[in-house]
Order: C-alpha cells, then sequence, then structure tokens
C-alpha cells in the first residue's frame, strides 16, 4: 500500500458489541425520560437577546419628532459596506439635514460602525431580527420607515465596561 | 373434499367439520372474516400512521427534542403527512422502467400487510354463533407463511432499486438484496428451535405451548436474540439501514420516488416492522397470553384483554425498534455480512443442535413437556447467555476494521511511520 494509513492497535479482546449497545441505550433512554428538552418553542418562546444584539436600523428622533441627523456623513464614510445612501441638505437657519438618508440592509453587515462614529447618536442598530418583505426594495429602509422603527437600540461595547456592567 | 378445504379456510383443519355443521358454521365464519379483515386492516394502517409519529417523537425526546406538536399537539402530524404526500406533484423521471418502476412500490407494500394475516392476535371468542378465532387465516402453515411472505418484500426493494436507472437506486437494491437474503437464513434457522420445542409450526399451536410451558424467550433465549437481530436487518432498520443509507446512497432504493409512491416505501417499512414485532411476541414472548390469561373460558371481556396484551408486546418491540435505531450507529457493509454469514448462521445452527440434544436429553431423563422442562432448558440458557455475550462477545460479533485485516498485513501496516504532522519538520514526525 502506498499510503502510509495508520491502524489504531485495537484493544480486540476487551471490545464487546452487545454489551456496548446496551450501554449506549441506557444513555439515550436517559435523555429519552429525560424532561429537560433544548428546543425553544419559536414564535411563541424567544431568546432573551444580548444588549449588544446588532440587529436592523432604527433613527431616533428629535422632541419635535424630527430626525436627530444632521447629515455630517460620517456614517457613509465609515460603512465598510457602503450600504448607506445621504443626500445632505440645509434648511434657512443653516441647519443641515438629510434629504435622503437610505440603509440597503441587504448590503449591511450590521458591523455597527455607523451608530459607533454618529456625532448625534442618531442612527442605531436594533435589537430586532425577524425582517420579512415581498421584494427586495422593501429592505431598503428610507428615512421614514428607519425612523419609524420602535424596537430598542442595540448598546455599543463600551472598551470602559467591556463585561457590560 | 371442497369443504375440508373452506372448512380449513374458516375454522382450524385439525377439526373436520361434518358438512351439516358446515352449512350452519360458514356463513357466520365468512362474516366474520371479512369483518376482521377489514377490522385489523383498518387498524393496522392507522397504527402505522401513529407510528411515524411514535418514530420522531422518540427520536426528538431522545435528542432532546420535543418533536412534532404543532397539527393538533402533534396528534395530527400522520395526518398532515398523509395529505401532503396525496398532494404532492408525482415526478417519473425520463429514463426508468416505467411498468416496473409504478409495480415496485405495490410490490413492496403488499407483501408487508398480508404477512400479518397468520398472527393470532387475542383469545377466540365463544360468541353465540360460534367460536370465532382472532385471526385472520389460521393456516396450518403458519410462521412458514410469514417467512415466505416475507422474504417476497425484497423483490419490491430490488425492483425499485433497479428500475429507477439511477447508480445510487440501484447500489440500494443490491445491498438490500444481499443483506435480506442473507439474514433470511438466520431468521429461519432461528425459528426451528420453536419448531422443535412447540412440535408445530402454526402459531396457534406455539402460543398454546408457550401458555403450558413458560415463554419461548426463557427457554430459547439465543433464538430469540437471533431472530431479533434478523429481523433489524430483514425490516432495514438502523444498524443495517444500509440499503437506505442517506449518507452514502442518497436514499437508496427509493432515491428517484417522490409523493406517495415514496410513502408507500415508508409504510411498508413500518408494516414490516409490525410484523416483526408481532412474530416476536408470537413465537418468543407467548401471543396474547399473560400466565393466567389464556385457558378458556373464552369470554368476550377475556378476548379484549388478550388482545390488550398482545398489542402492549407489539408496542414493546416497536419502541425497541426505534429505541434501537436512534442509539446505534450503521454498520459497515463488510460487518454486517460477517455478522449475517459467520456469526448469526453457525450460531443458530450450533443453537439447533444444543436445544434438540437437551430436548432429546431431558425427554430420555423422563421429563415431562411443562413448566419443569422450561426451567431447565432456561437453566441452559443462561450459561449459553454467558458463553456469547461475556467469553464471545470480544470483538468477534462485531470487529473494528484493524479486525479484517490479515495479522501479517496488520503488521506491516503498523510498522509504518506515520505521516509528519502538517508544518512540523519530516526528521521529527518519524518518531
Amino acid at each position: 500500500m502506498a499510503i502510509g494509513i495508520k491502524v489504531m492497535p485495537r484493544p480486540v479482546t476487551e471490545v464487546s458489541y452487545v454489551r456496548a449497545t446496551l450501554k449506549g441505550m441506557a444513555l439515550t433512554f436517559k435523555h429519552l425520560i429525560d424532561p429537560h428538552k433544548v428546543t425553544v418553542q419559536y414564535p411563541e418562546v424567544k431568546w432573551d437577546l444580548s444588549p449588544r444584539w446588532r440587529g436592523t436600523h432604527r433613527m431616533l428622533t428629535t422632541e419635535e419628532g424630527t430626525a436627530k441627523c444632521v447629515a455630517c456623513g460620517l456614517c457613509p464614510t465609515v460603512c465598510p459596506a457602503n450600504c448607506i445612501k445621504l443626500v445632505p441638505g440645509e434648511d434657512a437657519n443653516g441647519n443641515r439635514y438629510p434629504l435622503i438618508f437610505e440603509i440597503d440592509e441587504f448590503r449591511c453587515i450590521f458591523c455597527g460602525y455607523c451608530q459607533e462614529v454618529c456625532p448625534e447618536e442618531a442612527i442605531h442598530l436594533g435589537r430586532h431580527y425577524e425582517n420579512a418583505e415581498y421584494s427586495r426594495a422593501g429592505f431598503v429602509y428610507d428615512l421614514e420607515r428607519l425612523m419609524a422603527q420602535t424596537h430598542p437600540v442595540c448598546e455599543m461595547w463600551d472598551p470602559a465596561d467591556p463585561k457590560g456592567e | 373434499m371442497s369443504v375440508a378445504v373452506l372448512s380449513c379456510l374458516v375454522n382450524d383443519c385439525s377439526q373436520p367439520v361434518s358438512p351439516a355443521t358446515f352449512v350452519w358454521i360458514f356463513p357466520v365464519a365468512l362474516a366474520a372474516t371479512i369483518l376482521k379483515m377489514l377490522v385489523v386492516f383498518t387498524v393496522y394502517m392507522v397504527g402505522v400512521a401513529l407510528l411515524t409519529l411514535a418514530e420522531r417523537k422518540v427520536s426528538a425526546w431522545i435528542q432532546d427534542r420535543h418533536g412534532p406538536n404543532r397539527v393538533l399537539k402533534g396528534w395530527g402530524q400522520p395526518l398532515a403527512d398523509g395529505v401532503k404526500n396525496f398532494m404532492k406533484e408525482e415526478t417519473i423521471p425520463g429514463m426508468v422502467n416505467r411498468p416496473l418502476f409504478i409495480l415496485a412500490p405495490a410490490l413492496a407494500f403488499i407483501p408487508a400487510l398480508c404477512a400479518w394475516a397468520v398472527i393470532p392476535f387475542a383469545a377466540p371468542w365463544d360468541s353465540p354463533w360460534g367460536r370465532i378465532d382472532m385471526v385472520l387465516a389460521n393456516l396450518p402453515v403458519g410462521f412458514l407463511f410469514t417467512l415466505a411472505i416475507g422474504s417476497l418484500g425484497v423483490y419490491g426493494i430490488v425492483l425499485a432499486g433497479w428500475s429507477s436507472n439511477n447508480k445510487y437506486a440501484l447500489l440500494g437494491g443490491l445491498r438490500a438484496s444481499a443483506q435480506m437474503i442473507s439474514y433470511e437464513i438466520a431468521m429461519g434457522l432461528s425459528t426451528i428451535p420453536v419448531l422443535l420445542l412447540a412440535g408445530d409450526v402454526s402459531l396457534d399451536r406455539i402460543v398454546r405451548e408457550q401458555a403450558a410451558s413458560g415463554w419461548h424467550v426463557l427457554s430459547l433465549t439465543i433464538a430469540f436474540f437471533i431472530f431479533l437481530v434478523a429481523a433489524f436487518a430483514e425490516t432495514n432498520r438502523l444498524p443495517f439501514d444500509l440499503p437506505e443509507s442517506e449518507s452514502e446512497l442518497i436514499a437508496g432504493y427509493h432515491t428517484e420516488y417522490s409523493a406517495m409512491k415514496f410513502s408507500l416505501f415508508f409504510i411498508a417499512e413500518y408494516a414490516n416492522m409490525v410484523t416483526a414485532s408481532a412474530m416476536m411476541a408470537t413465537l418468543y414472548f407467548g401471543g396474547w397470553t399473560l400466565p393466567g390469561l389464556d385457558g378458556p373460558p373464552y369470554t368476550g371481556l377475556q378476548t379484549i384483554l388478550t388482545l390488550g396484551v398482545f398489542v402492549a408486546k407489539v408496542l414493546v418491540f416497536l419502541f425497541t425498534f426505534m429505541w434501537i435505531r436512534w442509539t446505534l450507529p450503521r454498520f459497515r457493509y463488510d460487518q454486517l455480512m460477517a455478522l449475517g454469514w459467520k456469526v448469526l448462521l453457525p450460531m443458530a445452527l450450533a443453537y439447533i443442535v444444543i436445544i434438540a440434544g437437551s430436548t432429546l436429553g431431558l425427554d430420555a431423563l423422563g421429563l415431562p413437556r411443562g413448566p419443569r422442562f422450561g426451567l431447565a432448558m432456561l437453566a441452559e440458557n443462561v450459561v449459553l447467555l454467558v458463553v456469547v455475550f461475556v467469553l464471545f462477545d470480544r470483538g468477534r460479533i462485531v470487529g473494528p476494521a484493524s479486525h479484517r485485516a490479515g495479522t501479517v498485513e496488520l503488521a506491516r501496516l503498523r510498522v509504518m511511520p506515520p505521516r509528519p504532522a502538517l508544518g512540523a519538520p519530516a526528521s521529527e514526525g518519524a518518531d
């Protein structure tokens, strides 16, 4: 044989099939009657998400109901997946605001850089994962949709408090 | 003559019925037989459907899961599966041998149902219209019929594998034929000790003989063990599910089947399981009898009680089938063949000799057939069990892969230096 096959020396005189089978059956029977089952009954029961869970985005609003975003352009710059489209505008008082703010949730890699970089704490990732749409276009979230989200937002990792205490 | 044949159909052949009685007994017996057929068929099919649920539940529990619990808390799952299988589109691949491809599921399914016909499932009932045997056909050939019909099942599987025009299916069919034919021999030989003790192949007689002198599982333990293992192989259940073996052959012989045709193979497998369980209960566990629940009077209540006893016994074996399926991994093919031909067959042959010799010896000693006879056999079996499972079962029943290689070859393989680990210098890897 050309290939060096490693043959394990087995203690042939000590192995048994029937006795080992009975042992295995005892084990499986123990699991059979064990009332603890690991399955989570998903639609009825849901996992507790980590506070740092990074799910679909949410734009926080000011007390007047407008987006906190000042269209500084940091998030589209930092975004490694290039999924944020931002067109800034300026109102009569010279305050910048986003004319178009779109996030393509399919392109997004949920790294959380946009939330980390945002100076106004406007864009956040959410603790949310149940998304369904009838078309791919439905996953491009515009500003209105981002503002309308209500799920809790992700808490970013804090270097001063690495374990989240 | 025709009366004799017909009376065989409706009654015990050993008691010839006079033509006068026959005219009176025939309509009742015929009606009872038709009714029994309908009831048994219905219960059997519903039972098989529920078995698929039971299998999924048992597998789930063993794996710490919940199992199906959505349709009517899980109880509607067999129904949902059935509806799904009927509604599904049936694809017949273009290059198959159409007639055989369509015939094969039926050929697997029908013998699985027929085999049940000779199994007595309860005590006879002394009805107001005469005694009614709780068996579909009390054939004098008894379990030979079951063995014969059981071996027909392999045709369905082989034809399915061959007609599919698919290499995986063909391999599955070939494996099935080799496996089922091999284990049929061991299974047939393991029933011969039963025949030796009962002196009859009729299942009714075997049940009564066990009621009189103890269950055969006590007096013929090794034969029961061989029958159990062979039954697993015959029904293609794990650890012998090589005809299907998902990980190697996709789905084996039924790779190309879809919808209800696939479902028929599935039902056939479970029906075979039920039959094998019923055979084990009848041949080795006293059939419908329990100590104290076997003789006349054959009231309706006793029929129902004994039916319960029989069903309970069958359910225990069905659970064992599932339990072992979710415990053991699949055999290698050479292990399967070695077990069938080199272990079970010689063991069964030797056991026939031992049983024949010991019955001869005990008869010569003047021990009457009965409980004491059974105890003497039990003592002998305990000794044999120790020999087989403690002394013999040391890598000989099922051996590791190295066991098969010759000693010279093994020694040559072992002196080969192991390959160096990745990244390590070649010189260091040689030690």
